[in-house]
């Protein structure tokens, strides 16, 4: 599902272009605190990268029922929170516990794939949402449902964590090129490879145990 | 798709018609190696020795001082590597600026490993590099300096020919032929005098494909006297063994040849054009910085940063009109890394990633200029609507701390940077 790497080349999907030339659910005037629900933003002008996301959400249903959103960033970002939004709207509306497990391979995937290198410009948009939603949690005092996304990021260019370490241990990735070529943590920053290898060890261990 | 119109001549141009028939029959009739003994082989030689006669008359230097190379990206690799390994018993330091193209800085990471110590010449916000800096950081230890006539991205001219004299001046006093100076004119040719002794160095880097010539061949200027040793090695006796590219050759010296012909002239036209393109987008797009010198610049290059829009989007955006350009953003680049020349001009890294770059060349007309303007405004306005900032011109220090980066980490393009600092002593990674 993921393009082939393309390298210099540009070769985004029709489905990318299309919404990267035709935006679906952007926030077109001011944003007012009374008029939604919840809020979160994630990224920085820094990194090239910020989402900033609103959301109504049906209280009687748990539902999304509104996903506006702005994006700082390349078309890869701007197409994938695009995207996200129609995910997180159509059908009338997701529960907000499928929501919150939304992760980058399922934007992808919808999107129809992406340029190797422009990966980690989809990976914020679930990062937005559940920012939206740990908002939404506090304001109406659910606190036991707030996610903290503290874990801690592996590969600052993949945003790869240890959860996502973990998961692709789990799904039988046994050496660090099977887990490379799940998240693809450590190719644009190899001084993570230690911490990588050890990650593999230590969760291998943990599930399967000594070998 | 509409209309191609091509503002990216800084990335490479077009090969003049005239410089594709000067090539033509070395290609299947006197195809010719110029190594061999036979009549074919003469004809090849000779046209080589031709082709050399009419870039040194240019460059006002003799042929035997003229090496040519696949591109320009190896003839800075020949002038990095080749005089620093030639002269390591009489020093290990060598000066570069801060915007230097990828080949100097990398062949300079090789040479960190091989034991030599790389200083970096800071350049200030207007894009000049600070020269005053320069004599505190030669030392009798120094080898090498070099330093582009014109950085790649914003067009900035770096005072050469004032620089060459410091340069002297440190050898007379110390009585040596130490440190060389090299420059990179890759980017220069096409609007600036080439001749070696008015800029006073002993090395320089020119490319082909700049100035409407073929890909695949540039050249090296190499002084008589200045020690070096070549980087690819085959028998000859020459700086750069291998079978010369004798049409490419062909083309480069015509290209070169058509280059003078009025110089002034185009280089003349080529700045109204740019400077309708820089007053009109000034006047049409709120919140936009100029990112290098406004006054001492080539006269094709505009390299503008317009604010809370990102410049991949735009690029994309601009393809779909038919307009190409270049971006400094991230997003955009292999590494992943925002422009290192626009972050060295200490601008905040919101600014790099909105960056754009237009470069004019001959093929540009008033109507291409007109029709960009009439369009970015468009595409900044759709873009600012998608996006969440608002950014304010008057920002010098960075906005986003360290901590508001995603996970709290410093990104990665600010924690391989170190400073390179002149104290001595091969640089190591965190």
């Amino acid at each position: 599902m993921i393009n082939k790497y393309t390298g210099d080349s540009w070769a985004y999907s029709k489905k990318v272009r299309e919404h990267f030339f035709k935006p679906q659910n952007l926030l077109w005037e001011k944003p007012s605190e009374a008029k939604y629900d919840a809020e979160g933003i994630v990224g920085s002008p820094a990194c090239g990268d910020v989402m900033r996301v609103w959301l109504n959400i049906n209280p009687k249903t748990d539902k999304i029922t509104e996903f506006k959103w702005r994006t700082f960033g390349c078309a890869s970002a701007i197409a994938s929170t695009s995207m996200l939004s129609v995910m997180v709207t159509e059908k009338g509306g997701m529960k907000i516990e499928k929501a919150m497990q939304i992760r980058p391979q399922d934007i992808l995937k919808r999107l129809g794939g992406l340029p190797d290198r422009k990966i980690h410009c989809s990976v914020l948009g679930d990062k937005a949402l559940r920012a939206a939603l740990n908002d939404w949690f506090k304001k109406t005092k659910q606190f036991s449902r707030i996610v903290v996304d503290g874990r801690q990021i592996i590969d600052p260019n993949t945003k790869t964590t240890e959860a996502d370490i973990e998961e692709a241990v789990l799904e039988g990735a046994d050496t660090l090129l099977a887990v490379q070529k799940r998240t693809k943590v450590g190719i644009g920053y190899p001084e993570c490879l230690p911490k990588v290898e050890e990650l593999i060890r230590f969760y291998r261990e943990k599930y399967f145990g000594k070998e | 798709m509409s209309k191609p119109r091509y503002f990216d001549y800084a990335s490479t141009t077009p090969v003049d018609k005239r410089v594709i028939s000067a090539m033509l029959p070395y290609f299947d009739d006197k195809f010719g190696n110029p190594s061999n003994l036979y009549e074919m082989g003469r004809v090849a030689g000779d046209t080589v020795k031709n082709a050399t006669a009419k870039i040194a008359n240019i460059l006002h230097c003799r042929p035997d001082e003229f090496v040519f190379t696949g591109s320009a990206t190896e003839a800075d690799n020949l002038a990095v590597l080749g005089t620093a390994r030639a002269n390591r018993q009489s020093g290990n330091r060598i000066i570069v600026s801060q915007i230097e193209h990828k080949g100097i800085l990398s062949a300079c990471e090789q040479l960190k490993k091989e034991g030599f110590e790389v200083v970096e010449l800071p350049v200030s916000h207007d894009g000049l590099v600070k020269i005053s800096e320069l004599k505190n950081l030669l030392t009798s230890q120094t080898i090498l300096v070099s330093i582009t006539s014109a950085d790649s991205e914003t067009g900035t001219l770096q005072p050469i020919a004032k620089i060459a004299k410091i340069i002297k001046n440190f050898r007379q006093k110390n009585n040596g032929a130490l440190p060389y100076f090299h420059t990179d004119a890759s980017q220069v040719a096409t609007h600036v005098d080439l001749n070696v002794e008015k800029l006073g160095v002993d090395l320089m880097t020119l490319s082909a494909h700049k100035i409407y010539g073929p890909k695949g061949i540039a050249g090296l200027f190499v002084r008589r006297g200045v020690s070096i040793q070549p980087i690819i090695f085959g028998g000859s006796s020459g700086l750069r063994s291998g079978t010369e590219n004798v049409p490419g050759i062909v083309g480069f010296a015509e290209a070169l040849r058509l280059n003078q012909l009025g110089k002034k002239t185009e280089s003349a036209r080529i700045k109204k054009l740019r400077d309708a393109l820089e007053h009109g987008i000034f006047k049409n797009i709120p919140k936009v910085v100029l990112n290098g010198h406004k006054t001492k610049r080539l006269p094709n290059f505009l390299n503008i940063s317009i604010l809370d829009v990102e410049g991949e989007s735009m690029l994309l955006m601009l393809d779909e009109l038919g307009i190409m350009v270049s971006t400094g953003s991230a997003c955009n680049s292999q590494s992943l890394e925002p422009s290192a020349v626009l972050s060295a001009l200490g601008n905040p890294y919101e600014f790099v990633h909105g960056s754009l770059r237009f470069s004019i060349g001959h093929g540009n007309t008033m109507t291409d200029v007109k029709y960009v303007l009439k369009h970015l405004p468009k595409v900044v306005e759709k873009l600012r609507a998608i996006s969440p900032l608002e950014l304010s011109l008057g920002q010098k220090k960075p906005m986003s701390s360290p901590q508001a980066f995603v996970g709290n980490q410093t990104p990665h393009f600010l924690r391989k940077k170190q400073p390179l600092k002149a104290s001595g002593g091969r640089m190591t990674k965190k």
